[in-house]
């Protein structure tokens, strides 16, 4: 009966993890619209521009293969920004409740759970659109341009999935919440780099673009499909000035760091 | 086994709990009684580790709740008046969950399953999802989820709410048969029947404050006094009641006349000394002063007249009151973190 505290940690994430898989894989349509908006996007966008005209994009590439890495990382960001669904759910029907009267060893297990399961489940919705973009001739990243693909997606869910955690425990309930969702997605879908780039937008959109978390996802991943991926070339010229991969990659770091301690005293206090 | 101490908790403007102090014996099956309102799930939830006390200090089976919430929480199996279930999944699924959150190894966990299946007859629909639950299924689903990890401590709040005839005996004979293989049970309830025939000892909960606390047979015994119920017609006017009120008060031996709207204006007696022979001077006195009987009846005194001492109202009149002056909107936000 006497489990080690490592042990004991691991069994209650486990088993709060399964439990959103079997959510998950019986009732599937979240996974399957997740992947269905963003590949609606790929395809209408995609044909839209198809006859764009030469030059639009910097550097001669199709806007298909632009537009590629902006849906993946959207779709990634989708996904987390839905994290915080579960918890709230489950803070409403007194299921949280359940949880906070057994002995877990730490209660953070309930946010752990969260985090492993929207990580999976984001970055497998990304490689099916990915497979998707392949399919429609949009090309592949390479072996170690994969690596880069899931480590910049890693880094953008983290920093989500704080901000959406912290949200199901900060709003009232699920309405406010999906409310807040509804109206962020889009928004930062568009003032980003995921549709066009910089040199194609009004000056106060290039600002927001340039300074929006998803631009810092979108461009290392952008490159890492034009097979152009180094730590130190420059990936993104900002109205600020140009920044390199790595430069863009330690942004979302700090970022998710920061999401994830500026949310640490609301969760002791709910968690309490 | 259980020791509240001085506990206090306030919402806003509202004084949920007033300087509550219980003490539960180790094997004990303890009722927590009250109407609605009265202070009873604030109780159990700062007993629970859910809610934090504003003053007080909560003790089970000799640890400090406040101090150290989790060896607490190891000792005590909470089954909630709301239950959450997780309608997706099958109830040994939940169970299965469960058994992980309380770190019970995978054969214990079995073992504990396959044995609460057993007790609670659960084997038919256990494989099937819970929302597939009636209501009697998803209160033994929950009865199971709290004796688990077979807790020295089993706390329900409002555990028959809801539950028809049967599935309640069903329930009060496990409880009855849990307590006497030694685990110490706290239940709330605001059936007074409930109380009374289930718990060995119970506290009236009222306002925030315990308002009486002892056996029942004690409380009731103390309370001394018959009660007697007359009617003088079916349904009788108030001036008929009034009438026979101004007779019975100037009888010897009536300590107290109430007229009770809510029964067609019966009237309730309380009177001094007990048996047969007392309810024949009555009848006897009543027909010289040509009261007309529809119906005499004399019983022990409840439960409902230990609160009616107490409160000077009845239970079911608190009842009432309280159901008109609740607010779910602010109840679910005290439940919800």
């Amino acid at each position: 009966m006497t489990v080690a505290p490592a042990a004991q940690l691991s069994q209650e994430t486990l088993a709060l993890t399964k439990r959103l898989f079997v959510q998950l894989q019986r009732r599937p349509s979240t996974l399957v619209a997740g992947v269905l908006q963003p590949l609606i996007w790929l395809v209408l966008f995609g044909a839209l521009f198809a006859n764009a005209p030469d030059g639009l994009i910097p550097g001669g590439v199709s806007y298909g293969r632009f537009l590629g890495a902006g849906v993946i990382v959207f779709t990634a960001f989708s996904a987390a920004l839905n994290a915080g669904l579960p918890v709230m759910f489950d803070r409403e029907f007194g299921f949280l409740n359940r949880l906070l009267v057994a002995p877990l060893r730490s209660r953070y297990s309930i946010v752990l759970a969260s985090v492993l399961y929207i990580t999976s489940l984001s970055l497998v919705q990304s490689l099916a659109i990915m497979a998707a973009a392949w399919g429609l001739g949009y090309g592949w990243p390479g072996g170690a341009g994969l690596l880069v693909v899931l480590f910049t997606l890693l880094l953008l869910v983290a920093a989500v999935t704080a901000l959406s955690l912290g949200l199901a425990f900060a709003l009232p309930g699920h309405i406010e919440l999906i409310a807040v969702i509804f109206v962020a997605n889009l928004p930062l879908l568009f003032a980003s780099t995921a549709l066009a780039p910089i040199s194609f937008m009004p000056s106060w959109l290039g600002w927001l673009a340039a300074l929006n978390p998803l631009t810092f996802a979108i461009e290392p991943i952008r490159a890492a499909y034009l097979g152009q991926f180094s730590l130190n070339a420059v990936v993104l010229e900002a109205p600020y000035g140009s920044l390199t991969a790595a430069q863009c990659l330690s942004a979302l770091l700090i970022l998710s760091a920061a999401l994830f301690v500026s949310i640490r005293p609301l969760l002791d206090r709910k968690l309490s | 086994m259980i020791q509240l101490d001085q506990l206090s908790k306030r919402y806003g403007a509202l004084q949920a709990l007033d300087g509550v102090s219980l003490n539960v014996p180790a094997g004990c099956l303890y009722g927590l009684l009250g109407p609605n309102g009265a202070g009873k799930t604030t109780c159990l939830r700062i007993l629970c580790t859910l809610l934090a006390p504003d003053a007080g200090s909560v003790q089970i089976a000799g640890i400090n709740a406040l101090a150290d919430p989790r060896a607490a929480r190891e000792q005590l199996g909470y089954v909630a008046q709301e239950v959450a279930i997780d309608k997706i999944l099958s109830g040994r699924e939940l169970l299965q969950l469960q058994a992980s959150l309380y770190h019970l190894d995978s054969a214990t966990s079995r073992r504990r399953i396959a044995e609460l299946t057993e007790l609670l007859g659960m084997g038919e629909w256990l494989d099937r999802r819970c929302g597939t639950y009636s209501g009697g299924m998803r209160r033994r689903l929950d009865l199971a989820s709290g004796l688990l990890h077979s807790p020295a401590v089993l706390v329900l709040d409002e555990p028959t709410v809801g539950l028809d005839i049967e599935s309640r005996a069903a329930l009060w004979q496990v409880l009855q048969q849990l307590r006497d293989d030694g685990t110490t049970i706290l239940l709330s309830s605001h059936y007074l029947e409930e109380v009374d025939a289930l718990a060995d000892r119970l506290a009236i909960l009222d306002g925030g404050r315990v308002i009486a606390e002892g056996s029942p047979e004690s409380l009731k015994r103390d309370l001394g006094g018959d009660r007697v119920t007359l009617r003088v017609r079916e349904f009788a006017t108030p001036q008929e009641a009034q009438q026979a009120q101004s007779v019975l008060q100037q009888l010897d031996g009536v300590r107290q006349v109430v007229i009770n709207r809510a029964q067609g204006h019966a009237i309730n007696l309380v009177v001094e000394g007990e048996g047969a022979a007392l309810l024949d001077r009555l009848r006897q006195q009543l027909e010289e002063a040509s009261v007309p009987v529809f119906s005499l009846a004399q019983s022990r005194p409840s439960l409902d007249d230990v609160y009616l001492q107490a409160t000077g109202r009845t239970l079911m009149d608190a009842e009432l009151a309280s159901v008109s002056s609740r607010d779910p909107k602010a109840e679910k936000k005290q439940a919800m973190r």
